[in-house]
């Protein structure tokens, strides 16, 4: 990997696979606003382009690179150090999810149809520039920690190993479901479960709109909270979701430059965990014998970076019954926060569009992806829903039969 | 993580081994740091384009005896070359990709600088010209699209007109492109093959290139056309009316680009599994084999086979580094071809013969890897980090790398089975 803008080639490949080029023509592209635009930042910053914000911080033109030029990293550095320096309401809103999530997990009630009713839509879309034709994620009304420490903490202590789970903003304030699935799955391999006393939102959602020292502090915060609750990275930690193991692993060092050395290792992704066990015969999987479902996979953004989809894309094909396709690398267009913005709704649903349409031909009986901004998105624009992997096992798992398998109740 | 062969670059050897094995029925997995250089191919792919005295080679295999020993050709041996040749366009057509010419003779092409090289098969959209006076026509119009910069129509024509033809050059552009002008570093042939795949762009383009026809009886083009959709450089031939020829363009290429992508489909489409994006870390080879690899996304987990391939490509993607001392392999540490003394390494005069062009991997006569001077028995080298020859100065990538690959994956079947 290589962050030093000095060893780009110019060979032009990044702008071929940057998915906001063939849309907005006012993006200058990954190689315009990376490497080269840099030499310019650093004789002055007046050179910044402000239309460095149509990036969607996707990686994509990373992942093209020949030369391991980390391009994505460059771009958001320097909206952080060059960008405006204020931010706008609405971003901050959209990027704070820790207090967005708690404050509407209390009104949850109110809160959904609220952010559903015509007239507030209209409000956000003219006063805030958060576009009206966007669905907004529910809120739960109760928090997925909430219920964790009530009903299942007291538990855990009796399995015979344990694992840690990052839940993220996502399963804690909108859809708990997914972190109780991630419970009862690990449960049954034999994992109690704890979870990171003090855990804040991984701070994607502030990199990406150049909040660069709140998201400072929280990353900060987050790596001691992770090393405390992983015995300084003895433990293994789990999370559900790609961009916030992506976040935690990649973006602290490279964009953020907070020093994660003690538990980079150890922060991965459930399904990449799981298949690790499964492959070493560490553990069994027992599947429901009549199960049967049509998936189509979408590798996030985030997971391809990762290099991490085809952990999902083989833990599926374990489940007997499971009829998969993997749909073409396509970025879905959402890009966590950025989609939601007024002046990014058109493009971001013509960048994902090549997607939805494949989906429709497919026409899968749900969709299988480890991204919750990548769920909303592919929700609105098809008729399917959409699952997490993790989801998908525990609906396909025969729990207590794997639970025996693995020898214990 | 366990597959039969595991492939390392995505390039054209890698993915020429994969697609092979795949075919057989063997589980492979190729992992690719990044793109390769089949971004920036001429659309044309070259096998032994001159000898060793710089001179054009007509039937290449018949030169072949003429090289080095040590040369891959070489060691794969006529009789098999020929019969490799003679795979490749179907192979090739297999995946969805239309090779023109005669494989058993070169072809010649024009350059982007208006010249005229011996080359070998070339994709769908070029003319495997079969003289050097590579002839379009005897009155032609290069256009030119105002704001593409990677495109010289003034070269090409001065080309052209060296060689007897007349020509005038003309700019054509639809409304659609104007968007791409606005961004001048974005107007790059990828973006443009992109809006002409939507049909209808490429239909108005066509239809204002025939506007400005004025009497000539043939129009040259650079190849932006035809990014995912291949039909498309036709199509435009077709409404244009008269003899239409594309000329490549500097980087990217947008024929390179598609066929990588088809290649990767292909692969993929008969059950193997490519990892983009992802790094092989320094192995170890004990006991003479490798055991697994370690990737940089996959952490503790590694990666089985009973065999490996090393298709990593030359400088350009990493599949050999160079110090200021020394040529090395970074993966395995493998065995160098290179001068000794510094000052050999490289002509000043750039368009000299280049001997670190040459530089690669040494391997044996079944192409296995080859470390402290021990062939290693479950790794193999193909396309452009082999060494034992100099593609540039001889004109052979695409050949060798296609080459190379096919033999590699015979050699693997007849021993692990
Ligand atoms: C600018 C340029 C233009 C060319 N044009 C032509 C042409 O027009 N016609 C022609 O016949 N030949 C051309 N060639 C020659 C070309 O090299 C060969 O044709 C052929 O494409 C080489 O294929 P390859 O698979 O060996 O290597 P590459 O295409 O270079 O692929 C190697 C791959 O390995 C990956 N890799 C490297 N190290 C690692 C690692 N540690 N882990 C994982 N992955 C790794 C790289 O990222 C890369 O994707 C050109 C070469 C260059 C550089
Ligand atoms: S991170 Fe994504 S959107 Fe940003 S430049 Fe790279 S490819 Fe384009
Ligand atoms: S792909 Fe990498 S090397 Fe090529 S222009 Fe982009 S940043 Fe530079």
């Amino acid at each position: 990997m290589n962050e030093n803008f000095e060893q780009c080639l110019k060979c032009t490949v990044c702008t071929v696979y940057c998915p906001v080029v063939p849309v907005n023509t006012d993006f200058p592209g990954p190689k315009q606003a990376g490497p080269d635009g840099e030499r310019y930042r650093l004789k002055a910053g007046l050179f910044y382009d402000d239309t460095l914000k149509y990036c969607l911080n996707c990686k994509r033109c990373e992942v093209a690179c020949p030369s391991g030029i980390l391009i994505g990293d460059i771009i958001q550095k320097a909206k952080m150090k060059y960008g405006p320096q204020k931010t706008k309401l609405r971003d901050a809103m959209l990027a704070e999810t820790d207090f967005m999530g708690s404050v509407a997990t209390v009104f949850a009630p109110i809160a959904n149809p609220v952010l559903a009713a015509r007239p507030v839509k209209a409000v956000m879309d003219s006063v805030l520039k958060i576009d009206h034709r966007r669905t907004f994620p529910k809120y739960s009304g109760q928090k997925f920690v909430t219920w964790f420490r009530k009903n299942m903490a007291a538990g855990q202590e009796k399995y015979p190993k344990k694992a840690v789970y990052f839940h993220g903003c996502y399963v804690n304030y909108n859809y708990p479901a997914l972190g109780k699935d991630l419970v009862a799955v690990m449960n049954a391999l034999g994992y109690g479960i704890s979870l990171i006393d003090g855990e804040k939102c991984c701070g994607t959602a502030l990199i990406a709109n150049a909040m660069g020292k709140r998201a400072l502090r929280q990353a900060r915060h987050n790596v001691k909270a992770i090393e405390s609750a992983s015995d300084a990275g003895r433990l293994p930690v789990i999370s559900t979701s790609s961009t916030c193991s992506f976040t935690i692993r990649d973006e602290y060092p490279h964009v953020l430059g907070v020093d994660n050395g003690k538990i980079r290792e150890n922060v991965s992704l459930a399904v990449k965990f799981i298949y690790s066990l499964v492959e070493n015969g560490e553990v069994k999987l027992v599947f429901k014998p009549g199960y049967r479902s049509k998936v189509a996979y979408h590798a996030p953004c985030h997971m391809e970076k990762l290099g991490w989809n085809i952990f999902s894309e083989e833990l599926l094909k374990m489940i007997p019954g499971l009829d998969l396709t993997v749909l073409d690398s396509n970025c879905c267009g959402i890009a966590g926060t950025y989609g939601f913005k007024k002046e990014n709704y058109e493009k971001s649903q013509a960048i994902g569009k090549p997607l939805f349409d494949q989906i429709g031909k497919v026409a899968p009986d749900f969709i299988a992806c480890d991204c919750e901004t990548c769920k909303w998105q592919l929700e609105m624009s098809t008729p399917y829903k959409v699952k997490n992997p993790v989801t998908i096992l525990a609906e396909a798992l025969d729990l207590d039969a794997t639970a025996k398998a693995n020898n214990h109740q | 993580m366990k597959f039969d062969v595991v492939i390392i670059g995505g390039g054209l050897a890698g993915l020429t081994c994969g697609i092979s094995l795949q075919r057989k029925g063997r589980r492979c997995a190729i992992v690719s740091a990044g793109q390769s250089a089949l971004h920036f191919s001429s659309g044309y792919f070259d096998f032994l384009d001159r000898t060793a005295d710089g001179k054009a080679v007509e039937n290449p295999l018949d030169a072949v005896s003429a090289l080095p020993e040590g040369h891959p050709y070489r060691k794969i041996g006529v009789e098999d070359l020929e019969r490799y040749m003679g795979e490749v366009k179907p192979l090739f057509a297999g995946c969805g990709i239309e090779l023109k010419g005669d494989w058993s003779r070169n072809c010649y092409r024009i350059t982007p600088v208006g010249g005229v090289c011996p080359s070998w098969l070339c994709l769908g959209e070029f003319t495997p010209f079969t003289t050097a006076q590579a002839e379009v026509g005897r009155n032609v119009m290069v256009v030119n699209i105002p704001g593409y910069m990677d495109f010289n129509a003034r070269f090409v024509a001065a080309g052209l007109e060296k060689r007897g033809a007349a020509c005038r050059i003309v700019d054509v552009t639809v409304d659609e492109l104007s968007g791409l002008r606005a961004n001048p570093s974005e107007m790059r042939s990828s973006n443009i093959a992109r809006l002409m795949d939507s049909g209808h762009v490429a239909v108005r383009f066509a239809e204002a290139v025939r506007m400005k026809l004025s009497g000539e009886d043939a129009v040259v083009l650079p190849a932006v056309f035809g990014l995912k959709d291949s039909s498309v450089p036709q199509k435009v031939a077709e409404i244009i009316g008269v003899r239409t020829e594309y000329v490549a363009t500097m980087t990217p290429s947008v024929p390179g680009i598609r066929t990588q992508m088809r290649l990767r489909a292909a692969f993929e489409r008969l059950g193997g599994t490519y990892i983009l994006g992802d790094t092989v870390m320094p192995s170890e080879i004990r006991d003479g084999r490798v055991v697994c690899l370690s990737t940089v996304n996959f952490g503790n987990e590694k990666l089985y086979a009973d065999a490996f391939v090393l298709a990593a490509g030359s400088f350009f993607s990493n599949g050999l580094a160079a110090s200021r001392e020394c040529v090395t392999e970074p993966v395995f540490g493998l065995d160098v071809h290179a001068a000794d003394d510094r000052s050999k390494w490289g002509d000043m005069d750039f368009f000299k013969r280049q001997e670190y062009i040459g530089f690669g991997v040494k391997s044996d006569a079944d192409f296995h890897a080859v470390k402290d001077g021990v062939s290693v028995s479950n790794l193999y080298v193909a396309g452009s980090v082999a060494g034992g020859y100099n593609p540039i100065a001889e004109g052979s990538g695409a050949g060798t790398a296609i080459m190379s690959a096919m033999s590699v994956a015979e050699h693997i079947i007849s021993k692990i089975g």
